[in-house]
């Protein structure tokens, strides 16, 4: 599936649940599904800063793809960064730089991606966005 | 005692019955800021309507009754901590501002390579930070009075902390991060024994207890305007008068010079000495209105009422399952700060807040503080005269809603 394939589905996914509650506890459910990542790489290196809890996430490019994998003490923000991943993950660096993550803001999340909030969904887009990048000028 | 009236209180502060997610507010957050009565309100804008000026400056109307509403307020807070002399009352920016006036001004004065500056090791970043720069600068050193497992200082480490080169003492009244309130008036007799000077860092202590810094013989004291009901962007640094009159000035510009040539400027007399520049006007005048808001309702039946409301509101948490308080000193002031084992604070902020109750997370510009007791952060609730019991209710029915969830 492509990336807005993957995007439409979370929004369909999302439209069966009206009240914030519901939803939040699908975040906490997708939390659940995220690829971990590795001990080793659970340190400061792979720490997305501008989140009140911690957030680690790992790129690693196979075949040209990037996969994440990620891991969070906050599990609202594990919730979060495991939407992102699978929202992310698997696609070609080119298409993560690209990537115009209409999705958020349908899904009724568009209020965590202002700089202001403490979770960092913002910079987890940009991190990824910035991994995308490195890995593009590495190949 | 006055009497407190509850409903009477709400009903001054109008942002109390709005809506949030859906849900009235309840406000937890006040050790971060307090909201603002309709007196203090309607004197903003009294002042914007009727006397906007600067002050300090003009011989037009205007301009005076700018000026006089300003210097009155200065009065209002000399009576309100009772202060010896009107000039010890310097306006400031707020708490930070008036920390970083004393590290920058008493430093130049009295600080050299060698010297010792004693913190404790619960304050605020904003009266650890302005040390270490100090000391980066001068090569002096920090010395910290450890606290206990409860988040009470250890008075006998601090005693052993003096030497011949202690130079300042500077500690927090109460702790925004635990609610511990210290013995301010033992460890300043302590300090003086030495012959040091003490600063006491007032902004979580005046909006709960009546301060007096002639019966403390405190040597300096700050605090904000924003944590006591009134406009953000103002604050005190009291000082003594010969303290503040053997430091330099803080900032160069306006209001704080007496005569300017390009040889040689000689600078203006307390406490215009540290307060270069148009302060804020506006916050200033209307600081003295929330003085008067505190003064008519009376600080006594104000704490009476936070002390009931605190204990209730620790007893109705200690029903969560699982929940640790970060904080359990026998002298505690309107702050509880908890964790709930295995789920992070930042966690039970977010569903928090979709019920409409605002709490704060994190670590609260106390990093140190987390450090000491190994975690993260915390959940804190701070509480203002304007909190209830059923608040207290809702928070807890919230509380177990987001656990439910989390867990």
């Amino acid at each position: 599936m492509t990336i807005n394939e993957i995007q439409d589905e979370l929004i369909d996914d999302f439209s069966f649940y009206q009240d914030w509650m519901e939803k939040y506890e699908y975040i906490i459910q997708l939390g659940k599904e995220v690829p971990l990542i590795k001990e080793e790489y659970k340190k400061d290196d792979y720490i997305i800063k501008g989140c009140q809890s911690k957030v680690w996430l790992y790129p690693e490019l196979r075949d040209e793809k990037v996969y994440f994998t990620a891991d969070s003490d906050a599990i609202i923000t594990k919730g979060l960064v495991s939407l992102m991943v699978k929202v992310l993950s698997g696609h070609t660096p080119q298409e993560i730089a690209q990537a115009d993550l209409y999705f958020i803001d349908e899904i009724g999340l568009k209020e965590h991606l202002s700089p202001t909030r403490a979770n960092g969904l913002l910079s987890m887009v940009k991190q990824m966005k910035l991994y995308a990048v490195a890995l593009q000028m590495r190949s | 005692m006055k009497t407190f009236d509850i409903d009477t209180v709400r009903a001054d502060f109008p942002i109390l019955s709005r809506e949030v997610n859906g849900k009235p507010l309840v406000y937890f957050d006040n050790g971060a800021t307090t909201h603002k009565p309709k007196q203090v309100i309607d004197a903003i804008i009294r002042y914007y309507a009727d006397m906007n000026s600067n002050v300090h400056r003009g011989v037009h109307y205007l301009s005076q009754i700018s000026t006089d509403a300003f210097e009155v307020t200065r009065r209002k807070v000399q009576a309100f901590i009772h202060a010896k002399h009107e000039h010890e009352i310097i306006i400031t920016k707020g708490t930070t501002e008036a920390i970083n006036i004393v590290a920058s001004c008493y430093g130049r004065a009295f600080i050299t390579a060698g010297d010792e500056i004693i913190i404790s090791a619960m304050e605020h970043h904003s009266n650890i930070v302005p040390w270490q720069m100090l000391c980066d600068e001068k090569g002096c050193k920090l010395r910290v009075i450890p606290m206990n497992d409860n988040g009470e200082l250890d008075i006998e480490a601090y005693r052993s902390l003096f030497s011949e080169r202690t130079k300042l003492v500077s500690f927090t009244y109460v702790s925004n991060a635990l609610g511990t309130v210290n013995p301010v008036k033992e460890m300043i007799d302590v300090a003086h024994a030495h012959d040091v000077p003490v600063l006491v860092d007032g902004a979580q202590a005046i909006q709960h207890v009546a301060v007096d810094v002639q019966a403390l013989d405190v040597d300096f004291f700050v605090f904000s305007g924003h944590k006591m009901y009134g406009p953000t962007g103002i604050g005190v640094l009291y000082g003594k008068e010969d303290l503040l009159n053997s430091m330099p000035p803080y900032q160069g510009g306006g209001d704080m010079i007496k005569d300017v040539t390009f040889e040689k400027t000689t600078y203006n007399e307390l406490p215009f000495k540290f307060e270069a520049g148009t302060p804020n006007i506006e916050a200033g005048i209307c600081l003295g209105d929330a003085i008067d808001y505190i003064q008519d309702i009376g600080l006594d039946a104000i704490k009476a009422y936070e002390e009931e409301l605190l204990a209730y509101a620790t007893s109705r948490l200690s029903e969560i399952e699982g929940i640790r308080f970060i904080g359990t000193a026998t002298r505690k002031s309107s702050v509880i700060s908890f964790v709930v084992d295995g789920v992070h604070p930042y966690d039970i902020g977010v569903i928090l807040d979709k019920l409409g109750i605002a709490v704060r997370t994190g670590h609260h510009c106390a990093q140190p503080v987390m450090d000491a007791f190994g975690i993260p952060g915390t959940v804190r609730v701070s509480l203002a005269m304007y909190n209830t019991k059923e608040e207290i209710d809702a928070l807890i029915d919230g509380l177990k809603r987001a656990l439910n969830m989390l867990l």
